[in-house]
C-alpha cells in the first residue's frame, strides 16, 4: 500500500500495518509519498495497471473515476456480508465512497469538517461578540478595519482556501439540493438563484475589505494564513478542522488560551439547515481491482482486522485529530483537546448533511475550472453571472 | 611538373577516400539517430496521435477526431495563454540583453574587484528554478517577507495576488535567474575582441560610448543572436518556475502555454486537449528557431574579423 508521509499519520499508519502483520494473517508492506507527488503517482500508476494493492485517496470525482473504469473493487457485498465493520464508522462518511449505491471504498484518519475560527484576543479588544449570522459577519467587517485588524485571514494563492467560502454560503443559502444537482450534471445547475446570490455576498465581503489586504499572494501551504490569525493580524478564519493542529504546534499557548470556533454563521432567509457542514468526511482505502486474489484478501484481512484498532484510535486523538470511527466519542473527555474534537465530532456526527469539498466531489476536470473561476470571482474579475455561465460550460465533463 | 601532377590529383585523391568512408560514417550516426527517433520522433508522434483522442488518464483511450483540437480551439484561455508565452517572451528578452549585455563587457575586464562582482552576478544561476521560486515566494508574502524584516512598507504589495503587478514579478524573477547566464555568454564574446580594435580607435580619439557602438555591438553579433535564441527559445519552458511561483495564478493571470498543458493533462485530466497545446508548443519552439536562425544566419560566411 502506499500512503501520505508527514506526521503524525506517517507514524500511526507505520504502527498500525506493524501491529497487523504480527497477526499472521498476511503481510503489508506501505511506502510513503508526499502529497502533491502522490497524487500525480497514483493516478499514472492506476492508468498504468500498475497500483498498489491498497489505493489511498479521498473519494469524490477521483474515486469515481477509478470505479467507471474499474480499477478499483465494488466491495458493497463483502460490506453487507460484514456489518458489524460497518457500523464502526460515522455515517456521514459514507456518502463520498459511494456512487450509484455501491461503495468503492472504506473511510480511514481524521474527518475534517471546515470551522469558523475566531481570534479570542482580538474579539475581546474591540468589544465584539463572535457572530452567529452573515449580518454580523458584515458588521465585524467594520469593526475590525476600523480598528486595523483584518477580518478575515485568508490564504487565497491556493485557491480551494477560497472555494470554501462558495461552499458553506450556497448550502446556507440554497440548501444541498443545489449542488446535488451540479453534482449530477443538471444542465444549467450553476445558474440557480442560490449560486448568483452566494457570488455576490462573496463580492460583497470583498469589496467591504472583509479579507485581508493581498489575500491572493497568500499560500496556504505554508500554514501563511494560520499565522495571520494567531499573530493578531486578522480576527477569524475559515479554515479545514487541520487547522487546530497546524496551529496547535505553532502556538500552543494562543489555541489553549485566545482560540475560538464554531459553525458557520446562518443566513437569513436560506434554505440550508445550520447544522450543515462542508469538508473533507474522511480519506479512504479502495482495493485495486487489479491485485490478486490473495493481495485481496489480506487487504481486506487489514481493513478488518489493522484499521482503527484501539491503539489506532488513541493515536489520531492524540494527535487531535478525529478518527472517523464511532468509537472514538468516548474517548474524546480524556483527550489534550476535548472541547475542540467533541465539537468536531458533533459538527461532523449530526450534520443532516456533509458536503465533500467541492474540487474532490467533481470531476478533474470540473474541478481545475471551479478553481480558477472562483479565484477570479474573489479578485472582481467576473460577475457572478459570468462565474455561472463559465462553470455551467464545464458541466458533464 | 611531378609536384603539380600531384596537386591536380589531390581533389581525386581526398573525394576517393570521402567515398570510402562513407559507409563507416552513416553507421557512426545509427545510435544518436536511434536514441532520436526513440526519444524525441516517437513520442512527438505519440503526442499527435494523442491530441486526435479523448483521454483521461486512467480509462480506454477512445478516437475523438478533431474533438479535442475544437475544444481548445475555441477555448478563450488557449489564446490568453499563447498571448501570455508571446508577452513574456518579449519582453523577458528586452529585459534581460541590455542588462546581461552591459554587465557582460563589464566583468569581461581584468580588474580584480570585477572578477569578485562577476562571481557574486553568477550565483542566482547555481540554484534551481524550484528553489528560486520558493525563495521569491517567501520573500514577497506581504505580512510576513522582506517588507516586515525590513520594516519597509512600501515593499508590502500584493505581488503575486494582483493580476497586473504579478506578470512585472514573474519577468523580475525570471531575469534574476537567467541574466548570470547570459552575462556568462557576453562575457566569453567581449574576450573573444581582439584588443588591437579597441587600441587603434583610441588612437583615432574614439570614447568609450563609440567604441561600444562601433567596435563590442557589432562584434557580439553572433553572440547577441545565439543569446536571444536561448532567451525567446527557452521562455516556453519557464513552467517550473512560474508552476511553483504563482501556479498559474492569480485567476489565470501567469498561466503560460506550457502551465495551461500540464493544468489540462494533469489537473484536468484531459491528456487530448493538453497533447493539443503541445503540439502547438512544438510548433512555436520550431518556428521560433528556425526564425532567429535564418535573421543570423544570411551572411553565415562573412568573417567576424573583417578587416584583421
Amino acid at each position: 500500500m502506499w500512503a501520505l508521509s508527514g506526521q503524525p499519520n506517517e507514524d500511526i499508519q507505520k504502527n498500525s500495518v506493524a501491529a497487523f502483520n504480527k497477526l499472521g494473517k498476511g503481510t503489508m508492506n506501505v511506502t510513503f509519498f508526499q502529497n502533491d507527488a502522490y497524487k500525480t503517482k497514483i493516478r499514472t500508476a492506476v492508468g498504468a495497471g500498475q497500483a498498489p494493492t491498497m489505493i489511498y485517496g479521498w473519494g469524490g470525482g477521483i474515486l469515481k473515476s477509478y470505479a467507471d473504469a474499474d480499477q478499483v473493487e465494488d466491495l458493497t457485498s463483502w460490506l453487507k456480508d460484514n456489518a458489524d465493520f460497518k457500523d464502526k464508522f460515522l455515517d456521514a462518511t459514507w456518502g463520498s465512497a459511494t456512487f450509484d449505491g455501491k461503495i468503492f471504498a472504506i473511510p480511514c484518519n481524521n474527518t475534517q469538517p471546515i470551522v469558523m475560527y475566531y481570534n479570542k484576543t482580538q474579539f475581546e479588544k474591540a468589544g465584539a461578540d463572535l457572530p452567529k449570522s452573515w449580518d454580523d459577519v458584515m458588521n465585524l467587517v467594520d469593526v475590525f478595519n476600523g480598528k486595523g485588524v483584518a477580518p478575515f485571514s485568508l490564504g487565497g494563492q491556493s485557491k480551494w482556501t477560497s472555494m470554501m467560502w462558495l461552499e458553506y454560503l450556497l448550502d446556507r443559502i440554497g440548501g444541498p439540493e443545489v449542488f446535488n444537482a451540479i453534482f449530477a450534471n443538471k444542465s444549467d445547475a450553476w445558474s440557480d438563484d442560490a449560486v448568483i446570490q452566494t457570488g455576490q455576498r462573496v463580492q460583497e465581503l470583498v469589496k467591504a475589505k472583509g479579507f485581508i489586504k493581498g489575500f491572493s499572494s497568500i499560500a496556504a501551504d505554508s500554514n501563511a494564513d494560520q499565522a495571520l490569525l494567531y499573530t493578531g493580524k486578522a480576527a477569524m478564519m475559515l479554515h479545514g478542522g487541520w487547522a487546530y493542529g497546524g496551529m496547535k504546534s505553532a502556538q500552543p499557548d494562543f489555541v489553549k488560551n485566545h482560540l475560538a470556533f464554531s459553525n458557520f454563521p446562518t443566513i437569513a432567509g436560506g434554505k440550508g439547515d445550520p447544522k450543515n457542514t462542508v469538508g473533507n468526511p474522511a480519506n479512504y482505502w479502495s482495493i485495486s481491482a487489479k491485485a490478486s486474489e490473495d493481495e485481496k484478501k489480506v487487504a481486506k484481512a487489514y481493513l478488518t482486522d489493522g484499521l482503527f484498532t484501539d491503539k489506532d484510535i488513541d493515536a489520531y486523538i492524540a494527535s487531535g485529530g478525529l478518527p472517523v470511527v464511532k468509537a472514538a466519542q468516548s474517548k474524546l473527555a480524556g483527550s489534550d483537546n476535548p472541547e475542540f474534537l467533541q465539537f468536531i465530532y458533533e459538527l461532523s456526527s449530526q450534520a443532516p448533511n456533509f458536503q465533500q469539498s467541492w474540487d474532490q466531489a467533481l470531476s478533474p476536470t470540473q474541478a481545475d475550472a471551479l478553481l480558477n473561476n472562483v479565484d477570479q470571482l474573489f479578485l472582481l474579475q467576473i460577475t457572478p453571472e459570468k462565474f455561472a455561465s463559465n462553470m455551467n460550460a464545464t458541466l458533464g465533463k | 611538373m611531378a609536384a603539380l601532377a600531384s596537386v591536380a590529383g589531390a581533389p581525386d585523391q581526398t573525394s576517393e577516400s570521402r567515398r570510402v568512408g562513407e559507409a563507416p560514417l552513416d553507421l557512426l550516426v545509427l545510435p544518436a539517430l536511434i536514441f532520436f527517433v526513440a526519444f524525441a520522433l516517437i513520442p512527438l508522434v505519440g503526442v499527435v496521435a494523442l491530441s486526435f483522442t479523448s483521454w483521461d488518464g486512467i480509462s480506454a483511450i477512445t478516437y475523438a477526431g478533431t474533438g479535442s483540437w475544437t475544444q481548445v480551439l475555441n477555448d478563450p484561455g488557449t489564446y490568453h495563454a499563447i498571448w501570455l508565452t508571446f508577452k513574456i517572451m518579449i519582453v523577458s528578452w528586452l529585459v534581460q540583453t541590455p542588462v546581461s549585455m552591459l554587465l557582460g563587457v563589464f566583468v569581461a575586464g581584468h580588474e580584480r574587484y570585477r572578477a569578485v562582482l562577476a562571481v557574486l552576478y553568477f550565483l542566482p544561476l547555481l540554484l534551481s528554478s524550484a528553489a528560486v521560486a520558493i525563495a521569491f515566494k517567501s520573500l514577497l508574502d506581504p505580512n510576513f517577507g522582506l517588507s516586515a524584516g525590513l520594516h519597509l512598507p512600501f515593499l508590502s504589495q500584493d505581488w503575486l495576488g494582483d493580476p497586473t503587478l504579478v506578470f512585472f514579478v514573474v519577468i523580475f524573477v525570471i531575469a534574476w535567474q537567467f541574466v548570470p547566464f547570459h552575462t556568462l555568454l557576453y562575457q566569453g564574446g567581449v574576450r573573444q575582441i581582439p584588443a588591437s580594435l579597441y587600441e587603434s580607435a583610441q588612437i583615432d580619439g574614439a570614447g568609450r560610448v563609440r567604441q561600444f557602438f562601433s567596435i563590442t555591438l557589432p562584434q557580439l553579433k553572433y553572440t547577441i543572436i545565439t543569446s536571444s535564441t536561448l532567451i525567446l527559445v527557452g521562455s516556453l519552458t519557464y513552467f517550473d518556475l512560474i508552476f511553483v511561483l504563482t501556479g498559474g495564478g492569480p485567476g489565470n493571470a501567469t498561466r503560460i502555454l506550457a502551465l495551461d498543458m500540464y493544468l489540462r493533462g494533469f489537473k484536468a485530466n484531459q491528456m487530448g486537449a493538453a497533447s493539443v497545446i503541445a503540439v502547438i508548443l512544438v510548433f512555436v519552439g520550431l518556428a521560433l528557431a528556425l526564425g532567429i536562425q535564418r535573421i543570423g544566419g544570411r551572411d553565415r560566411a562573412a568573417s567576424q574579423l573583417e578587416g584583421l
